[in-house]
């Protein structure tokens, strides 16, 4: 720590060699996926279908979804089990957004109106939807809904030191109840369809590939970009400030620090960020419903974050990818009885991998290593 | 006459506390305690097991609200209406009785933590250590001796050296007054003679409240003492004017 020049290295000295590798394989696939994928011709063996693009742009929203959750479990000890809801504020934020890029290209063809509410027979725009036609205001509203959500939500319970189990419990309790709430029809928002039919986005056409490998790309971007702004803020002084807190909250607090700001804070954060990957989501699969918000959606994120090895960020990312992969893979291959391979894959990581393929495979572990440096070199460096 | 030669000290009280009664569940765990310290000064508050000596602590640093009695520090700064993060901002560090450092953090990161000043959520978010603040933290790590294990993780210390690095975090939040909790448990004898010195020397500026049990420490401390008993003052003097007090011999220096 006192060796690093901040200011030659702002950011690029805080990266690790995990780090680096994620990136440089993010760069990679951002560069040679969408190639493969538009100029190679579908005869070629190098060819990517357009559904496996789709495949992993849906991997890359889940893999930010997984730092969103690393950075805050990970890193300052909350272990949201409710981080789901925040995933689904970011998707119906931009799930309106492109409900409202259809215009009277629907079914009942009404200009004013999305479908299920013509359906539902009602006669005007409800406030709530207001500004969504507009997509800066839908992009704010896919980082501001979670964040403002997670802030009162964080405010309340962490000034009232609720934490370990009892908060767990709790955000469980909160995406449940948003889960029930967004089923009724008159929520306004699609109720049990949730939202779908999308057309275009930004003007470019969604069943494009094209505008699906861009989206491919934005994912990857995103995902570095993500990865960039959690890694800066654990190796700042904030981040030393987090992981104080996990370790030891009283002595956080006998220190001086306001540790419930600090929480709420990194809290918001990382909803916001759940929310961005909602936002990638839902243009890529192409629905968004109130099943996003099932309680057990929310464990399964913690179980991708468990299974990288949490409290590195890139074994966030790889637990994402992984879990999901293998999910792809076997409801392809054993449609009856996948769900028993996940499940056995939970009780294995949590029984023989408590600390994660990062944390258990030294190949994969390229964290710090808090060994002391040669005499010769502290001497040199101070 | 008198009066006014009394006057600087009463100013000079870094803590003050007045009739404080904490109760729990009915139990008196703190009965009509009133205790004084002054700038710089050195004192050992001493009792056997369940004499209030922790609850005490608690309600100097705003973990324990007292359900009666007045807790000031510095004069006009009321202890009882404060949380635990304003109270350490203010100046009152502590040292718990078993040693809690941050056992995944480094040396050197536990004591940049402790650094006072940056407390803010968002100046921790740009904040790097300024030259002045690297120097202090070198300082810290030459006073209690872990130079050499600057970059080892806290955890793997000894028990001894973990006593010292959480010092060492009181040294860096350099607060008004230090309350140590049983600093010298588990310690070798080596060791403990020379925390004794090393709390004797941070006296010289701070005030430093120890609380003990080992009576060999507390001697070579060579300060004033405080018997607690049943969550009030016993007596209070000298060591050597404690030993000789009958009620204390009774309750537990005769024992």
């Amino acid at each position: 720590m006192d060796v690093s020049k901040p200011v030659v290295s702002p950011l690029l000295g805080r990266i690790d060699r995990g780090g680096w590798i994620l990136l440089g394989i993010l760069t990679a696939v951002a560069i040679v996926v969408p190639i493969l994928n538009l100029n190679v011709p579908a005869s070629s063996p190098f060819h990517v279908p357009d559904f496996v693009v789709g495949l992993m742009g849906k991997y890359l929203a889940f893999a930010l979804l997984a730092l969103s959750v690393d950075l805050i479990w990970g890193y300052c000890g909350i272990l949201s089990l409710g981080h789901g809801a925040f995933f689904a504020l970011g998707g119906y934020s931009m799930g309106m957004y492109l409900m409202r890029q259809i215009g009277d290209r629907g079914v009942y063809q009404n200009p004013n109106l999305p479908d299920f509410m013509v359906f539902l027979d009602w006669k005007e725009l409800p406030w709530y939807w207001w500004g969504f036609d507009f997509f800066p205001f839908a992009a704010l509203m896919v980082v501001l809904a979670p964040g403002i959500l997670a802030f009162v939500f964080g405010w309340l319970t962490f000034r009232s030191r609720v934490t370990g189990v009892y908060l767990s419990i709790i955000t469980q309790a909160l995406t449940f109840a948003l889960m029930l709430a967004f089923f009724r029809n008159d929520m306004g928002f699609g109720g049990n369809n949730g939202l779908t039919d999308f057309k275009d986005i930004l003007g470019f056409d969604l069943q494009s590939q094209t505008t699906r490998a861009t989206l491919f790309v934005l994912s990857a971007v995103a995902v570095g970009l993500g990865y960039l702004v959690c890694r800066y803020i654990v190796t700042s002084r904030f981040g030393l400030v987090m992981m104080a807190i996990r370790d030891s909250e009283s002595r956080a607090r006998f220190l001086g620090y306001r540790v419930e700001l600090y929480q709420v804070l990194i809290f918001s954060v990382s909803a916001g960020l759940a929310g961005i990957a909602g936002a990638l989501y839902v243009p890529q699969v192409g629905i968004i419903n109130p099943s996003e918000f099932s309680p057990a959606n929310s464990i399964e994120i913690v179980v991708w974050v468990a299974l990288g090895g949490r409290g590195s960020l890139y074994g966030a990312v790889l637990g994402a990818v992984l879990v999901n992969y293998a999910k792809t893979f076997l409801t392809g291959a054993f449609p009856d009885i996948w769900l028993f391979f996940l499940g056995a894959l939970f009780v294995v990581v949590t029984i023989y991998l408590p600390k994660g393929i990062v944390g258990t495979v030294p190949t994969f572990d390229f964290r710090r290593k808090k060994s002391p440096p040669p005499e010769a070199a502290v001497e040199e460096a101070t | 006459m008198n009066a006014i030669a009394a006057a600087p000290e009463v100013s000079d009280t870094v803590l003050y506390l007045q009739n404080i009664h904490v109760a729990f569940d009915g139990f008196k765990a703190l009965n009509n305690l009133s205790l004084y310290v002054t700038r710089n000064e050195l004192r050992a508050v001493i009792g056997p097991n369940g004499a209030g000596k922790t609850t005490m602590m608690d309600v100097i640093t705003g973990k324990t609200k007292p359900d009666q009695g007045q807790a000031f520090f510095m004069g006009n700064f009321d202890l009882k209406r404060s949380n635990e993060a304003e109270i350490a901002n203010k100046g009152i560090g502590r040292k718990f009785q078993k040693p809690t450092v941050f056992e995944q953090h480094t040396v050197y990161e536990n004591l940049e933590l402790a650094l006072s000043g940056v407390r803010g959520v968002m100046r921790a978010l740009i904040y790097s250590l300024t030259k002045a603040n690297r120097a202090r933290i070198d300082e810290v790590l030459e006073i209690i001796a872990l130079t050499e294990h600057r970059h080892q993780v806290a955890g793997s210390l000894s028990h001894g050296q973990k006593q010292w690095l959480e010092i060492g975090m009181l040294l860096m939040q350099d607060p008004e007054l230090l309350l140590v909790d049983e600093p010298a448990a588990g310690m070798t004898d080596a060791e403990t003679e020379a925390t004794a010195v090393l709390l004797k020397e941070i006296a010289k500026d701070h005030s430093v409240v120890v609380v003990e049990h080992d009576m060999g420490f507390v001697h070579s401390l060579d300060c004033r003492v405080t018997v607690l008993h049943d969550g009030t003052v016993l007596a209070e003097g000298s060591m050597d004017f404690v030993q000789n007090d009958e009620r204390v011999i009774e309750v537990y220096l005769g024992r």
